[in-house]
């Protein structure tokens, strides 16, 4: 019975991470562009196969963080976690621009014990205190996510560069992207430009295409992509990248970081 | 919280380059009658673009200055094109520049350029832009090139397909 219980919790870590990855995930704020004093928007954040529709998970209230112009922490307010989106309104008082984030990341583990396959998410503690070394087909990955949204009031203000994980150094303001222009973000790896990393971009509203019509850049020589938008919309952006040579306490570790944009493209 | 000194140098009258004389800017930009369920009047700027398309002189921003709490600034960021090359870093309202939204029909204005920041620019290709943009409504941009000399006297128009009607443009000495 006990066994059966075990095989069961792994089965679903196991379809937990596997989804994490086949669904999008995305934080959509009803506005990214404002004037005026003392205004509000929305905000949905949700893992689903469709942009930008909640039909899978919620993005859970706790992940995600709102830091305004200057870096100081904003309430959320009527926030509601759901069990496919997550919701809440943001009273903008200050102009510049605001960052809405989740931020994940976590160590998964498989391996072969009596002929049969067991899986294993957790912290790296966790990790450090099993006997890896004596395990069976050990297979170790980690990866480290950070889905994001950024929304101006009046005059934008700098994205800071974290210099963690994956993210876009943005020479073109995310706010500031219009069809017949094309945007340029620099792909950085802990803060440091790397090329060959794979972005991929999908329009908004796929459900009403036959094609969802992914459009696929890869960072060059600096890191550097450049996107032109084919109409204007919410796009939803991705880089992904596996990070080579990396082990874990002598076991070898696949190492991977994503980084997801929604931004807003107006027309000309 | 906004920076007050954009104000400044938006307004302030700045002194011509080498005598050269700006010259007098007249143009009529047309609001035109929609057979539409719900009529608001439209927001409108009018501006000068360098040739690399940067703004260089707020002319006209025409939007509800009448709503409390100033929430007719609301929607100033659907006049897309001001907003991101201007409005944005201006604190509102602009002397002789602001002011309220106006009726169906044609409106005159007259500028002296000396009063503005075109005093200080050198001659070349400009641009005079009027954007519209009404609630419930759609959106529109007139872009009228010309070449600006020391002795300007230059005409253009361009003409809207529907939220702008005829939109003229007159620079003289």
């Amino acid at each position: 019975m006990k066994t059966l219980k075990k095989i069961a919790l792994a089965t679903t870590l196991a379809a937990i991470a596997t989804s994490a990855l086949a669904h999008r995930q995305w934080i959509l704020p009803s506005t990214s562009i404002l004037s005026g004093e003392d205004q509000w928007i929305s905000v949905e954040a949700a893992i689903s196969n469709n942009l930008y529709f909640p039909n899978h998970h919620a993005i859970a209230l706790d992940n995600i963080t709102v830091l305004g112009p200057s870096g100081q922490a904003l309430e959320k307010h009527s926030a509601a976690q759901g069990k496919i989106r997550s919701t809440f309104e943001l009273q903008l008082e200050a102009n510049g621009s605001y960052r809405i984030f989740s931020g994940r990341s976590g160590m998964f583990a498989s391996w072969e014990e009596d002929g049969e396959r067991k899986r294993k998410r957790g912290t790296a503690e966790e990790f450090a205190a099993m006997d890896l070394a004596s395990m069976d087909k050990l297979q170790l990955r980690e990866n480290a996510s950070r889905v994001e949204t950024i929304v101006t009031s009046g005059a934008p203000s700098e994205i800071a560069v974290s210099g963690k994980g994956l993210e876009f150094e943005f020479k073109t303001h995310p706010n500031d992207l219009f069809t017949g222009e094309s945007a340029s973000f620099r792909v950085l790896l802990n803060g440091k430009p790397t090329a060959g990393v794979e972005v991929t971009v999908v329009q908004g509203n796929d459900r009403f295409r036959n094609e969802a019509g992914d459009l696929t850049f890869v960072s060059g020589e600096d890191g550097l992509v450049e996107i032109e938008w084919p109409q204007a919309g919410r796009y939803w952006i991705n880089a992904s990248a596996n990070i080579a040579g990396a082990d874990f306490h002598g076991i070898p570790l696949k190492r991977s970081a994503s980084y997801t944009l929604t931004v807003e493209v107006l027309p000309d | 919280m906004k920076d007050r000194t954009l104000k400044i140098l938006a307004t302030l009258s700045l002194p011509s380059v080498a005598g050269l004389h700006a010259g007098q800017l007249t143009t009529s930009i047309e609001i035109p009658r929609l057979d539409v369920a719900e009529y608001h009047r439209p927001y409108v700027a009018a501006w000068i673009e360098s040739e690399e398309r940067q703004l260089v002189a707020n002319l006209a921003v025409w939007y509800d200055t009448e709503m409390a709490d100033r929430e007719g600034e609301t929607w100033l960021k659907d006049l897309r094109q001001w907003w991101r090359k201007g409005g944005r870093s201006l604190e509102l309202p602009v002397d002789g520049v602001t002011g309220p939204t106006k009726p169906v029909g044609t409106h005159e204005l007259s500028i002296d350029l000396d009063q503005t920041a075109m005093a200080e620019r050198r001659t070349g290709e400009y641009y005079f832009v009027v954007e519209a943009s009404r609630e419930v409504g759609g959106r529109e941009l007139l872009r009228i090139p010309f070449q600006w000399t020391e002795n300007p006297s230059l005409q253009g128009e361009a003409n809207g397909e529907r939220e702008l009607g005829k939109v003229t443009l007159n620079i003289s000495e």
